[in-house]
């Protein structure tokens, strides 16, 4: 009935879990008490969870991402304490099995469930403003990516009370994650939760795609486009191109663990360096998904805040093409030591190398931008000088880890880790920080705090080195990662200075939050009504904030770069004495309920409770079936409902004038 | 083709333009997602060539293979394009009596392709060449499977079809719909036509 399911698979004998399963528990109730007690259910139904409005639909994936955030930075911060604590003989606090699911999911949670989410959702809530558009190409197929990401993000938080989850770490290598070694539902965790997923995230892919090629506003050529919906379009490129081979690797090693298939074992011809092979051609264009759009952040905050049009604009948009087309072309330098043979090797260490000339360009990019601009020191510029350090180390590091005889030494070594947090933490993180600082007014049309907003940069900057620079020498020193415990004397106190890195990056995080909370708080103090709190260029800051539901009440000609910094210049259109009406995508549930069936889906087929998998495949297909029976999918905004809306915005900015 | 179709039809609908840019919209989306199954198959594609002769001593394709069966089953799947093709121009004339006609032969023609596809799966488990036996049997079945996967969901999408065509008549929703699943059914013969030519012809003649 339940397959392999039983109450042993609730870990009742670790502390550690029981007392997060209680923090769990309790929180989950005082939120559904809130709800109900503030009648909220409606609302939240009505208004987000049903919701097709690609900015509410950003605005949930990036509140998930910072939970899922807080989650993977728990991991984070156990691990140091163990590496702290277990050594000359000590085993620390958490016991190998426990500690290698932390390593595991620490590494798929930052990558799938918050970095991810975190450019979706940026992309989401910008992306249409900024090309004049109304929605997305696919509101409906929007709704459904954000609900099947966040079954993955549920399983992933499953498998801590129910079960275990993988102990292979965050790439799950066969044979380790084959059945024979990995025999437990901890794979099958990390399966389903990134197959789902992933599937969300490859319409997002195709959605984004189409919409920046189909729904631009008028004169908008590709060479108007802001540089941001550039990066975003790249983005969606590499998405297309990888996400389809992440899902053939995962289907092929579900095949190998479910119906004894053969494609990674050991024995019956089977090949384990297929699956890295084929892995690493999804992942190596992945972490080009998750650092291209903190570029496009980057190059907006710059020319926002020098007041100085983005310098080499081309150069710019040619080398972010650049970084696509390669990021292709360098997956085999995670694993030098395979043996593929020098002249491999050599192809992709060069091109590896050459990946650094167009980033090279970027970094130049931005500094002319700001050099005699008049910069002004608000959060999302200091993350952008943080990033331009941290990411020239983060780089350079990679660069020397692209020398294969180099790669040789230092490969799986902390310097490794150091690395890839270095351009991870330093190039992406820090550009969804910036990100989210620069867009949280047209989200919310309130400013975020700029104090709390500052101390988080300090903190996280000043914590990152501290955190990850020690790891770069314990490298050198010989240190492997994924270690339980410290064997060596000699790794004892730089592992002390990582983990006071790591206790700054977490006051980093608590002053974010503490941030928000400030910040709504306070949200009358920090109201911008004039839509345009940071004297913007592009057209996302031309309508109120929070934008109406249809974004624009007119579509408008964008045939300049930066387009709203030209129409303020020469004189803003003045508003129409009628309006059309405007068609619009009706809300619906069919996503979420779609995806709810997928989430037992995926529950069942990691018990191995057969009925249920069969049931809730039909039920998945069902809902889209009767989703195609329903005409009454759209409707028309009428005129006076703009004029009022529109009105109201006006008169507001006359107010404050 | 579809496209400029779409267009034709959108000067027939009374409402306004949005249905002709949200179809030809919608087929455009549907190219792209077809891209990206092209580089799913690709990817099981290259798994199949690195394992193509991962026999592990066990039975080979020469051994088992019947090239006759699948020169038959190749042959349904090209006749189904075909008819297909008929049904969208049964479509463009507006003549929804033959494109309901042309649609079932394509799915009779699908159903037979599949049928001698199940018969083949069993003939080989039955023969001892189970995809558990070695990895080039796992990567055959896997990649031959796909592609019946995906044409089984191309028959359920056309089964809906012929139903929301029969009840609703050709509107502008389904001409998009069709014009979708016209794309994706050619695909699939594209695709069959690389598995036969390095799963069958390479591997078994």
């Amino acid at each position: 009935m339940f397959g392999k399911l039983t109450f042993d698979a609730i870990p009742l004998h670790e502390p550690i879990l029981v007392v997060t399963m209680i923090a769990v528990v309790l929180g989950g109730l005082a939120v559904f008490a809130g709800l109900t007690y503030f009648k909220k259910w409606g609302y939240l139904w009505t208004e987000w969870l049903t919701s097709v409005d690609h900015k509410k639909i950003g605005v949930m994936y990036i509140a998930v991402a910072l939970v899922m955030l807080l989650r993977g930075f728990a991991d984070a911060i156990m691990m140091r304490t163990q590496q702290a604590l277990a050594h000359g003989g000590a085993e620390g606090y958490l016991p190998p099995h426990h500690y290698d699911q932390i390593f595991t999911a620490h590494g798929t949670i930052m990558i799938f469930f918050v970095a991810m989410p975190l450019v979706v959702g940026l992309m989401n809530i910008v992306v249409p403003l900024q090309i004049g558009a109304r929605d997305v190409a696919f509101p409906f197929l929007n709704s459904l990516s954000f609900w099947l990401f966040v079954v993955g993000a549920l399983l992933i938080n499953v498998s801590l009370f129910v079960g275990e989850f993988a102990m292979t770490g965050w790439v799950a290598y066969p044979p380790l994650s084959g059945i024979e070694y990995s025999p437990g539902v901890g794979v099958d965790y990390y399966i389903w939760a990134l197959q789902i997923s992933g599937i969300g995230t490859l319409l997002t892919g195709v959605n984004f795609f189409v919409t920046i090629i189909k729904m631009r506003a008028p004169g908008m050529t590709l060479m108007k486009m802001p540089i941001f919906t550039w990066t975003i379009l790249c983005t969606a490129v590499i998405i297309c191109g990888a996400f389809p081979i992440l899902t053939a690797v995962l289907g092929m090693l579900t095949l190998d663990r479910y119906l004894d298939f053969h494609f990674f074992t050991n024995e019956a011809g089977g090949n384990p360096m297929m699956y890295v092979n084929l892995l690493w051609a999804w992942g190596h264009p992945e972490v080009y998904i998750l650092i291209l759009p903190a570029f496009g952040v980057f190059s907006e905050v710059t020319a926002t805040f020098a007041r100085k049009r983005l310098f080499g604009y081309h150069s710019m948009v040619w080398a972010t093409v650049a970084i696509t087309v390669l990021s292709f072309v360098v997956w085999l330098h995670h694993f030098f030591t395979m043996g593929s043979g020098a002249s491999v090797n050599a192809f992709f260490g060069i091109a590896t190398m050459i990946i650094a000339i167009p980033t090279g360009v970027k970094i130049f990019t931005w500094l002319f931008t700001m050099y005699r601009g008049r910069l002004e020191f608000t959060t999302p510029i200091l993350w952008t000088l943080g990033f331009l350090v941290t990411f020239s180390i983060g780089g350079m590091t990679g660069v020397l880890l692209a020398v294969p005889g180099a790669d040789f030494l230092l490969h799986n070594s902390l310097f490794l880790i150091a690395h890839f947090h270095n351009v991870i933490i330093g190039g992406a993180v820090f550009g969804y920080m910036a990100g989210i600082a620069y867009w949280f007014p047209k989200a919310f049309g309130f400013k975020l705090h700029e104090g709390w907003g500052k101390a988080s940069f300090w903190f996280w900057c000043i914590g990152f080195y501290f955190a990850f620079m020690p790891l770069y020498i314990l490298g050198f020193m010989g240190m492997t990662r994924r270690l339980n415990t410290v064997d060596n004397p000699e790794w004892v106190p730089l592992t002390y200075v990582a983990l006071f890195g790591a206790v700054l990056v977490g006051i980093g995080i608590l002053c974010t939050v503490i941030q928000f909370v400030v910040s709504i708080m306070n949200r009358k103090k920090n109201m911008d009504v004039t839509g345009d709190p940071w004297n913007g260029r592009t057209l996302e800051w031309s309508m109120s904030s929070p934008p109406p539901f249809y974004n624009f009440a007119v579509v408008p000609h964008a045939d300049k770069l930066d387009a709203f910094h030209e129409m303020k210049r020469d004189g803003l259109p003045t508003p129409p004495a009628t309006y059309s009406p405007i068609h619009m995508p009706k809300n619906t549930g069919v996503g979420l309920v779609m995806s709810a069936f997928a989430l037992a889906f995926g529950f069942a087929l990691i018990w191995h409770i057969w009925w249920l998998a069969a049931v809730s495949f039909v039920g998945t297909f069902v809902a889209l079936i009767s989703r195609s029976y329903n005409e009454d999918v759209d409707y028309y905004v009428q005129p006076d409902e703009i004029a009022r809306i529109e009105q109201a915005h006006i008169q507001a900015k006359a107010n404050q004038a | 083709m579809s496209s400029e179709v779409l267009s034709n039809h959108a000067a027939h609908d009374d409402d306004h333009e949005h249905h002709h840019d949200a179809g030809e919209m919608k087929v455009f989306g549907f190219w792209i997602y077809l891209m990206t199954d092209c580089i799913l198959f690709a990817s099981i594609f290259a798994g199949f060539a690195v394992l193509s002769t991962a026999y592990a001593g066990g039975p080979t394709p020469k051994e088992l293979i019947d090239l006759k069966l699948v020169l038959v089953e190749t042959f349904a799947l090209l006749f189904s394009s075909i008819t297909y093709g008929m049904a969208m121009l049964a479509m463009y004339r507006g003549d929804k009596g033959k494109t309901l006609s042309w649609l079932a032969a394509t799915f009779v023609f699908g159903a037979m392709f599949l049928s001698i596809e199940l018969y083949e799966f069993n003939h080989l488990i039955h023969e001892g060449a189970g995809p558990q036996v070695s990895a080039y049997w796992s990567a055959f079945f896997t990649l031959v499977g796909t592609h019946g996967l995906h044409v089984t969901a191309g028959l359920t999408w056309m089964a809906i079809m012929m139903h929301q065509v029969a009840t609703r008549g050709l509107t502008a929703t389904n001409q998009t719909r069709l014009s979708c699943l016209s794309l994706f059914w050619h695909f699939l013969d594209v695709v069959w036509i690389c598995v036969f030519t390095v799963v069958y012809l390479m591997g078994a003649l």
